[in-house]
């Protein structure tokens, strides 16, 4: 193998993908190869490493100088000056990574200092595409050590042990779930991974896959062992393009290796590993939905039971996990479940990432220990809210979650606790919000969502998602009444029992969650016809302040209905209120700040 | 509508990806997935080969094409310009990307322009949150977008 002195490690997640990292790790290229470094220095393209507000990142190794918003200009300086000299660029760096003249690591960045990476621990670390570096970071060690040393029985013992729960929504025991497949017997089983990430505002399972696709492959073998099942499929939304990609060149490596096939290890263990594709249907992150997908029908639920562990795919017996709970089994194996049962609350074990978005400085991936509370997230990794603004909520579990407000940002994150507050861990979507947004308007955005994604199969999803949909614009729209909000939360309840699947019956959750923190915003709504976060267009209007008015005429100049009167140079302009459409283009074309909106 | 996409060549591209998958579990998802790739839409034409060769019944492939929001009946312009409505998105004013594409390109979502040029559509989130709002244009993303970007972007399509 060769050595280099050096690494340069370019993100090729899809944030900094999109900010042109590619074209960064070609420069990387061309300029060690005009100083005559190439042989010295390696580049390599790896997974997201989290914090996507800074991109695109590169990493310089053996310092672990942290390069943020690298330009491509910039790149033939990094190369003369650092890896050439030896001398880092201390302008380039990420602006967290700098505090007087001493040059902090990756791991010391505030945004990371908090964090465990046990999900994530590859990404960003190796190159997603080299099946060798993945083995160098211990992989496919659990696999191995599975299939030579233990019984399918202990495998799902040491799983129940580690105290894992689902990552993908509700939480429900891992162990429990391969107990339960395990045990029904079946000639033909099959282990499925939901990959079918719709939560909008989340991308952890993305970047699982795009960093150490790996890791998946391995877990699903495992769990294939410990069930007795020889095929596994990865159900895979068809908005990821980088993600399947690199999964299918995970798949293909290791079955050249022979860590996927026939007889791995010699241990007389068959297991086959196939991609199959999404196509854009939220819905089919239920579980029996994917299944129906995969089978090649309409992505639609199944009442249960029976559960997929006795009748899931083509009826037969299957276990279904998404890629984060998969993404933690190795460790598992290889530490031993103590190692996991030690971190995180009492109930809820081992780590969570989140998807940090929204109103916060720091937007990107984080991976926190369970019981790590919200405020540590929001304020210490997330750097608090931008441009000065109050905070307000967080919003959790995406369409099927709810708000978390301040007075409780010092709740202990972890399952329980979350559904305490009416709200749920979900997928792991955290969306921060500041005052400028309407949680009237945040509930209809939700509800809009679903309504759309309702695949029409139960009445109570398909028309009450509809209904409250409707009653939800006439609040906002000012055409609200106080009986609409007893209505709303009746018809809220009533869904919330009787909807078929998970999809329908947490529709109502944004609702509801916003209604108990924030009902003097509905009520404002409704009795006053105003909007506090200054958010729904109906109900605002726009004046001009005339002590402020510096009477140039640009507003009217710009005003689309032709409704702002007056005399250039003589007269304070006016808003002729009636006509006015509430665009908020002379708010924008004012030089002078002097039209505000209330 | 423009008939030249349902051309000899296009079904006996068809026909090979048919034969590929007749007879594995979940074929039709995948041969639509790829006759889409093919064709650009699904139109009854390709609908019905499709069904006869699969031996799955049409009004089964009606249902599946019609339940998935990326399988599409017409034709798409040559450019399709998608804005991000998830909820980094949305709460980083992508409702105003929204009407500024509206403005400058004169169609609704889900419309396509009249010179083919266009096809204008919302999206589900596209994991790049960390760049919200944003934009995608066939494969090119565009983030950190403000309203007064997006003639310019749009400009550089417009030839």
């Amino acid at each position: 193998m060769d050595l280099y002195r050096a690494h340069v490690l370019v993100c090729g997640g899809t944030g900094c993908t999109a900010s042109n990292s590619e074209a960064i790790l070609n420069t990387f290229q061309k300029e060690l190869k005009k100083n005559e470094l190439d042989q010295e220095v390696k580049v390599i393209k790896t997974g997201c490493f989290g914090l996507c507000e800074a991109g695109p990142i590169c990493i310089v190794y053996p310092e672990g100088a942290f390069y943020a918003g690298v330009q491509v200009k910039d790149i033939s300086t990094i190369v003369e000056e650092h890896l050439l000299k030896g001398r880092i660029v201390k302008d380039l760096l990420y602006k967290g990574a700098f505090e007087k003249d001493t040059i902090r690591s990756l791991d010391n960045v505030d945004f990371y200092k908090k964090q465990m990476r046990i999900a994530l621990r590859n990404c960003g670390v190796i190159d997603p595409e080299d099946i060798n570096e993945y083995i160098a970071m211990d992989g496919y060690q659990a696999l191995g050590k599975v299939l030579a040393e233990m019984t399918p029985m202990e495998v799902t013992k040491i799983v129940q042990q580690s105290g894992l729960r689902g990552r993908g929504g509700g939480g429900f025991p891992t162990g429990k779930k391969w107990e339960f497949a395990s045990k029904i017997k079946g000639e033909q089983k099959y282990v499925v991974c939901n990959a079918d990430e719709g939560d909008p505002g989340a991308f952890m399972d993305r970047s699982v896959l795009e960093g150490d696709p790996h890791v998946v492959v391995e877990a699903m073998a495992i769990a294939g062992y410990a069930i007795g099942a020889n095929e596994g499929y990865v159900y895979v939304r068809a908005e990821y393009p980088i993600a399947v990609k690199r999964l299918q060149i995970a798949i293909d490596q290791a079955k050249e290796m022979g860590l996927l096939g026939d007889n791995i290890f010699d241990s007389g263990f068959n297991f086959n590993l196939s991609i199959r594709l999404g196509a854009g249907a939220f819905v089919c992150g239920e579980e029996t939905a994917l299944l129906n997908s995969i089978e090649g029908k309409r992505g639609m639920p199944r009442p249960r039971p029976p559960f997929p562990a006795n009748k899931g795919l083509w009826q037969k017996p299957t276990l279904l996990s998404n890629v984060e709970t998969f993404s933690n089994i190795p460790r598992i194996i290889i530490n031993g479940p103590e190692w996991m049962a030690n971190i995180g609350t009492e109930k809820s074990k081992g780590t969570k990432v989140f998807a940090l978005t929204g109103k916060i400085n720091n937007t990107g991936l984080v991976e926190i220990p369970m019981g790590t509370t919200l405020r540590e997230v929001v304020y210490e990794i997330g750097g608090g809210i931008p441009n000065g603004k109050k905070f307000k909520a967080v919003q959790t579990g995406g369409p099927s979650g709810g708000c978390i407000t301040k007075d409780h940002l010092d709740t202990p994150i972890d399952y329980d606790n979350l559904i305490q507050l009416s709200s749920m861990m979900g997928s792991g979507g955290m969306v921060v919000m500041d005052e400028d947004n309407c949680m009237v308007d945040i509930a209809k955005f939700f509800l809009e969502f679903t309504m759309d994604e309702s695949c029409g199969k139960c009445p109570p999803c398909r028309i009450g998602t509809k209904r409250m949909y409707e009653i939800l614009e006439d609040i906002t729209n000012g055409k609200g009444e106080m009986e609409d909000i007893e209505r709303l939360e009746k018809l809220a309840y009533n869904i919330k029992a009787s909807a078929l699947c998970g999809l329908g019956q947490t529709s109502p959750n944004p609702i509801l969650s916003t209604l108990r923190f924030f009902r003097d915003e509905y009520e404002a709504h409704v009795k006053d016809k105003r909007c506090p976060a200054g958010v729904c267009q109906e109900l605002l209007t726009y004046s001009v302040v005339a002590d402020l008015c510096k009477k140039c005429g640009i507003c009217a100049g710009k005003c689309p209905a032709e409704c702002i009167d007056g005399e250039k140079g003589k007269t304070v302009y006016t808003i002729q209120k009636d006509k006015c459409i509430k665009c908020g283009a002379c708010l924008e074309a004012c030089p002078f700040k002097a039209i505000i909106k209330s | 509508m423009p008939t030249s996409f349902l051309c000899e060549e296009n079904f006996a591209k068809l026909d090979k990806v048919i034969d590929k998958y007749k007879g594995i579990g979940g074929a039709l998802m995948m041969v639509l997935q790829e006759a889409q790739g093919i064709f650009g839409c699904l139109p009854m034409e390709v609908q019905k080969v499709i069904s006869q060769k699969l031996d799955v019944p049409l009004a089964e492939v009606y249902g599946v094409v019609t339940f998935y929001s990326q399988f599409r009946l017409l034709p798409t312009g040559k450019y399709t310009v998608s804005v991000c409505l998830g909820t980094a998105c949305y709460v980083r004013d992508a409702q105003k990307i929204v009407d500024a594409i509206k403005q400058e390109l004169n169609i609704e979502l889900g419309e396509t322009s009249k010179d083919g040029l266009f096809t204008f559509e919302a999206t589900r989130c596209i994991g790049a949150c960390g760049l919200a709002p944003v934009i995608t244009i066939n494969e090119e993303v565009y983030g950190r977008l403000k309203e007064s970007d997006i003639k310019e972007i749009l400009a550089k399509y417009n030839k």
